[in-house]
């Protein structure tokens, strides 16, 4: 019997490269920000720790996990596009990953900006992939939103 | 024996095809499919007799009511319980569990008591117990899995000390398919003077199960595992456990007597169920009953214990493969639970999807036992019923084999 195509638009070979090889491995020492993300339905799970500069600029990067591949690729893609941006470029990140994941398309300039990441788009032919490739984002929103509690 | 094609006719399910190709249904453990009589008894009921019950003198009320419980007097039979006094229908399991905790258990294990379960517990028989204990101030303590997958029961004269109130125990891990001895732990926990409920939510779809021979006090399952609809589970309750026992739900139906000041309690079975109780289902379940009868749970035993011998040989075949769950197969049900170090279980089931295959992947709602004894962050699960066949067996493992030529080849690619 013959897989079919839609396979390849979900498992593209960036997405397993990710997954075998993921960027920014190890939490930091004394991170700034901390979060972690579990998802019960399979238990995925993400640690994401973020260093910030003086002028409050993400300077460092440490994530580790566990689980599938479309949760630890898209996690691992994250990591690669948090360096130099402020919470509030990095929230803009999370919402517009949100939103295509919910159906919405990137701009021509998104898609620009982010590179490997739009080969995630394939996860929505499988939708109940989608809470995978989330995983990593919000758990980065939810130690944004942690972060700025203990800051008052 | 009986003749699997046959009975296969009777699935419409079966029929269906997924991505283009045939269904190959091995989440058998999570739910199994309905046979058709199971559907029709379903839509009789709402086409030609719907009423509420114990209530009402008319035509319709009288059938309803009686088929409802007919269906008690059923499952009372199924599993050899002494009486239809002795079943109370729930939802499902855990509610059957539930209801025992927040009753029995809220009651009667006392600060310093004990309450014993196993690793192997589906997280619907460990949850409630870690709440009564930590409520009422008792300690859980947990029967070791050995490492061949069975119960390590050699420490029990040790674990079940005269503080000990309660034993809970799955008689049929969800994970391992591990059968566990509990006739032998009932009796062990009887000496000591502590009740026991058995969790027997995978094994009395599966295999002949006599609550009078287990001498158990309570018995929990599920119908929609045993061909019967959702919404639909059994607790089993000894009499002379059930008459002290205060309800659970209290309103409609539950009661005998109400005055603005109080009440007082109907008999048993009906103080457990307040309310108007899920009818249809509980007829439905009924049906399966027959259905499962008709064939003989020994012979349902006998076509999965095949079927699991044959699944293992095949999953020898594949070398990526680690596989849980005792070989002696008198101590298994037909659960294969797999890992492979290098493809996490949600991806196989991914692909296996893609090839018409329904497998399980995850924890299997057993975080404990699948994270801290297996030692994996999740599994893949191939689970059998009475309608499975060998060929289906091959079709999964086929799959397997794509599986590992699908990831094997996308790593290779960029070597």
């Amino acid at each position: 019997m013959q897989l079919p195509s839609e396979l390849d638009d979900l498992y593209q070979d960036i997405i397993l490269d990710h997954y075998r090889s993921p960027r920014h491995q190890g939490l930091l020492d004394a991170p700034d920000l901390r979060g972690e993300g579990f998802n019960p339905f399979c238990g995925d799970q993400v640690v994401l720790t973020l260093g910030l500069d003086e002028a409050g600029r993400i300077d460092a990067v440490g994530f580790e996990g566990q689980g599938c591949s479309i949760s630890q690729a898209s996690a691992s893609m994250l990591t690669d596009h948090l360096q130099g941006k402020t919470l509030e470029e990095a929230e803009d990140l999370v919402r517009t990953f949100k939103g295509v994941m919910q159906g919405e398309e990137f701009t021509p300039e998104q898609e620009e900006e982010l590179g490997e990441v739009a080969a995630l788009q394939g996860v929505k032919q499988f939708p109940i992939r989608i809470k995978c490739a989330l995983l990593g984002w919000t758990t980065l929103q939810d130690a944004i939103t942690a972060y700025r509690k203990t800051q008052g | 024996m009986y003749d699997v094609a046959e009975i296969r006719k009777d699935f419409p399910i079966l029929e269906r095809q997924v991505h283009g190709v045939p269904l190959v249904y091995l989440d058998n453990a999570a739910t199994s499919q309905k046979p058709r009589a199971v559907i029709q008894a379903l839509s009789d009921y709402y086409e030609r007799y719907n009423a509420n019950v114990h209530r009402g003198a008319h035509t319709l009320a009288i059938e309803a009511t009686d088929a409802y419980e007919e269906a008690r007097a059923k499952v009372a039979r199924f599993i050899n319980a002494p009486g239809p006094e002795n079943i109370v229908f729930v939802r499902n399991t855990t509610e059957a569990i539930n209801l025992v905790a927040y009753t029995w258990g809220v009651a009667n294990v006392k600060a310093g008591d004990r309450i014993v379960v196993t690793e192997m517990e589906h997280h619907s028989n460990l949850v409630p117990w870690q709440h009564v204990a930590r409520v009422n101030g008792a300690e859980l303590k947990l029967i070791a899995m050995a490492k061949d997958y069975t119960l390590d029961t050699s420490d029990l004269d040790e674990l079940l000390t005269p503080a000990t109130r309660l034993v809970a125990i799955t008689q049929m891990s969800n994970v391992l398919g591990t059968i566990t001895p509990v006739a032998d732990i009932t009796a062990a926990a009887h000496r000591v003077g502590a009740l026991v409920l058995i969790d027997a939510a995978q094994s009395v779809p599966h295999m002949p199960v006599d609550v009078q021979a287990l001498d158990c006090d309570f018995m929990a399952f599920s119908g929609h595992k045993m061909l019967g609809p959702t919404g639909i589970g059994v607790l089993y309750i000894r009499s002379e456990v059930s008459e002290q026992m205060d309800p659970f739900l209290r309103g409609g139906e539950m009661v005998l007597e109400v005055t603005y000041e109080d009440a007082s309690w109907n008999e048993v079975p009906l103080k457990f169920e307040a309310g108007t109780p899920n009818i249809g289902d509980a007829i439905a379940l009924g049906a399966a009953i027959d259905y499962l009868t008709a064939l003989g749970m020994d012979n349902v035993r006998e076509h999965e214990v095949a079927l699991t011998r044959y699944a293992m040989e095949r999953f020898a075949e594949l070398e990526e493969v680690t596989t849980f769950g005792p070989s002696d197969l008198s101590v298994r049900g037909g659960v294969v639970s797999f890992y492979m170090s290098e493809i996490h279980p949600h991806d196989i089931g991914q692909v296996l999807d893609q090839l018409g295959v329904a497998i399980r992947a995850g924890h299997h709602c057993a975080m404990p036992l699948v994270r801290s004894r297996l030692m994996v962050p999740a599994t893949a699960r191939a689970s059998f019923y009475l309608y499975n066949t060998e060929a289906e067996v091959d079709v999964l493992i086929d799959g397997l084999n794509q599986v590992l030529r699908y990831f094997g080849d996308a790593a290779s690619k960029r070597a």
